[in-house]
């Protein structure tokens, strides 16, 4: 994994002296520029403020989150569509195996044609990573950070921090028992305190640096990248014991690779402030 | 020092055995047999390390409870591939009350595992494309980090692949160990592996799967309907249900264990917890061999065996009167208010000689 990491950094490094997005080195006749599309999805302003980090080696201390905006909700299957119709290199017959493994859109009817079984409005699944940022760049955005996102999960529909709230951490608990939420349109809840919607109960979302979580692990044992995650080792890296969502969001994040596709992992976009 | 006093207890215990046993099935060939077993009849986990596992991978047969494989007998030491699924599904947990269960092979427990020592396993775990989270696997049978959790960290939809060799012969529990770990144990998350010793168990007549696990819901116990995982409960370790093989009528009813009289019975019993441990205990029998925590060291005549969580038991008997045999936790509030309660129907003919009612 960390090799994979190291890919992509010297990938990136490759390509950041060219004008569009480069995400592989010229491979046959693939088209590796992402072609801007028109997006006119609702963003909110995130202030800036302070998190108390939950998972790794700095587990309990605050981090500094700088403002930002965020998509008011995940990324959608209509949406992505008019990306696809201006990229067909992304398209399910066309993506390279590399860049979304073989689950990439593979509930979508065609290359052009969306899920029967789920809404247009629904949040678009089965995306690597790769996938999310080629959209992200093509809407002049990028992922959020996992600080962005927690900071943003923090909030309940009243206040920027609820994660000490026992009724809260109960809400996002269930939501993990909720299932096939993915099929569903957006926007199934009420907005946080930002104006956010569907953090919980619908998908899980790409994080612009996940593969963070595979070498913050347990600082004393490097060797064993994500041993902190499993069994006890979990109890001796985090702070927030109590916060059983967190734990599964994480888990999450390491469990996954950048080209996987699944079912229930989709994404929204974020972009900086220009001053 | 210790297997000195071992030992001697031992031949204490085959003494008293000798002079005090009545029955026909006299139990010192199984006293002296399991004194040999801790010093020369079993190989030691060194050796075990150099058994070659021959011939090509063969898929390995998995039951689901209360049903276990065939015995392995007197086979040699082989290359297993093992494939279990992590299934996230709706199952009743009791009359009128549902449960989102977190599964392995979409039972609770999950499916039994029968090797022997010096298998070669090799182990898929598959995590269904339909679940909400990342699920593993940690094996106690396992000698390396984690049991194999890291190894077998699969998100929805993918699969995680990692090999082993079986060293120490026991009964050993299994378990999800993905973040937040005791939430996917109470979920339902655990299951039984047997590594039997070189030769294989003794035979017996009939073999059963059970494992103990508590439960924590929102409602009460009785609370009809859907209910959702309840954490606060699990922190303060206040079960709403404490049940057998996932359900409080797993092993009631229809559901009820066959066995005919004279038939000598081996149980496979673990507790998965999160929590709770079981004073293991069935009503009208006496386990007449006890396999302690899973080990090599047998106990004899023993009334209840206690099952720490994450722990097992081998359990032997042979009925020898028709009727209900009631399987228990002894803690006795919870076979009556949470579930920890089976029937073994026990069918041949009276014999008034070892049992009669008199009117």
């Amino acid at each position: 994994m960390r090799s994979l990491v190291t890919v992509i950094l010297s990938v990136l490094l490759l390509s950041c002296n060219k004008v569009t997005d480069t995400l592989i080195p010229q491979s046959g006749n693939w088209v590796d520029t992402v072609y801007p599309i028109v997006s006119e999805k609702k963003m909110q302003l995130i202030d800036a403020g302070s998190y108390k980090t939950f998972f790794g080696k700095d587990s309990g201390s605050f981090v500094q989150v700088k403002s930002f905006y965020l998509d008011e909700t995940p990324v959608t299957n209509k949406e992505y569509l008019s990306f696809l119709k201006k990229n067909p290199q992304w398209t399910r017959s066309q993506v390279l195996r590399l860049l979304a493994d073989t689950g990439y859109l593979h509930n979508w009817q065609g290359d052009y044609e969306m899920p029967a079984n789920a809404a247009p409005d629904a949040p678009v699944t089965n995306i690597s990573w790769y996938a999310a940022r080629a959209y992200a760049k093509s809407v002049g955005k990028r992922l959020p950070t996992i600080d962005e996102w927690e900071f943003v999960g923090a909030a309940d529909q009243v206040s920027k921090n609820a994660s000490d709230k026992p009724e809260f951490v109960d809400y996002i608990v269930k939501s993990l028992l909720k299932r096939m939420m993915y099929l569903k349109p957006v926007k199934q809840e009420a907005a946080n305190f930002y104006g956010i919607y569907d953090m919980y109960g619908m998908v899980w979302e790409w994080t612009e640096d996940f593969s963070a979580v595979m070498i913050t692990g347990d600082s004393r044992d490097d060797k064993n990248a994500n041993e902190g995650l499993f069994c006890a080792g979990s109890a001796a890296t985090t702070q927030d014991l109590k916060n059983y969502a967190a734990f599964a969001r994480f888990a999450m994040r390491g469990s996954v690779r950048a080209n996987y596709c699944i079912n229930n992992l989709g994404f929204r976009c974020a972009k900086n402030i220009v001053e | 020092m210790k297997k000195q006093f071992f030992l001697s207890t031992l031949g204490f215990a085959a003494i008293f055995a000798l002079t005090s046993c009545n029955q026909g099935n006299n139990p010192s060939n199984t006293t002296s047999s399991n004194s040999g077993s801790s010093s020369s009849g079993t190989v030691t986990v060194v050796d075990a390390e150099k058994i070659v596992a021959e011939g090509q991978f063969e898929e390995a047969k998995l039951t689901a409870p209360p049903n276990v494989p065939p015995p392995i007998g007197n086979r040699k030491a082989k290359k297993l591939i093992v494939r279990m699924e992590t299934i996230e599904k709706v199952g009743e947990l009791a009359d009128g009350t549902d449960y989102t269960f977190w599964t392995f092979d979409g039972t609770v427990p999950g499916s039994f595992i029968r090797a022997r020592v010096g298998d070669d396993i090799e182990f898929h775990l598959k995590n269904n494309a339909n679940s909400t989270v990342a699920h593993n696997i940690d094996l106690h049978a396992v000698n390396g980090p984690g049991g194999g959790a890291a190894a077998s960290n699969a998100a929805p939809g993918k699969e995680a692949v990692f090999s082993f060799k079986a060293l120490n012969p026991g009964l050993y529990v299994y378990h999800c160990a993905t973040a937040p770990v005791p939430e996917h144990i109470a979920n339902g998350m655990y299951g039984l592996i047997l590594i039997e010793p070189e030769g294989g168990l003794p035979p017996v007549d009939k073999e059963f799967y059970i494992m103990q696990g508590d439960f924590y819901t929102k409602g009460k116990n009785g609370a009809k309907g859907l209910q959702q995982f309840d954490i606060e409960k699990g922190i303060a370790e206040h079960p709403d249900y404490i049940v057998f093989n996932g359900s409080t009528r797993s092993l009631l009813g229809n559901n009820a264990l066959q066995v005919k009289t004279g038939e000598k019975v081996r149980i496979y019993f673990g507790v998965g917890g999160p929590n709770i441990t079981s004073s293991f205990h069935i009503i009208g029998e006496i386990f007449d061999k006890v396999y302690v925590e899973g080990g090599s060291t047998i106990n004899e005549h023993v009334q209840t065996t206690l099952v720490p969580a994450g722990g097992s038991a081998i359990v032997e008997f042979t009925p020898t009167v028709p009727g209900d045999l009631v399987i228990v936790d002894h803690s006795l509030f919870r076979a009556f208010h949470k579930g920890t309660i089976g029937k073994i129907k026990v069918t041949g003919p009276e014999n008034p000689n070892v049992f009669k009612a008199h009117k």
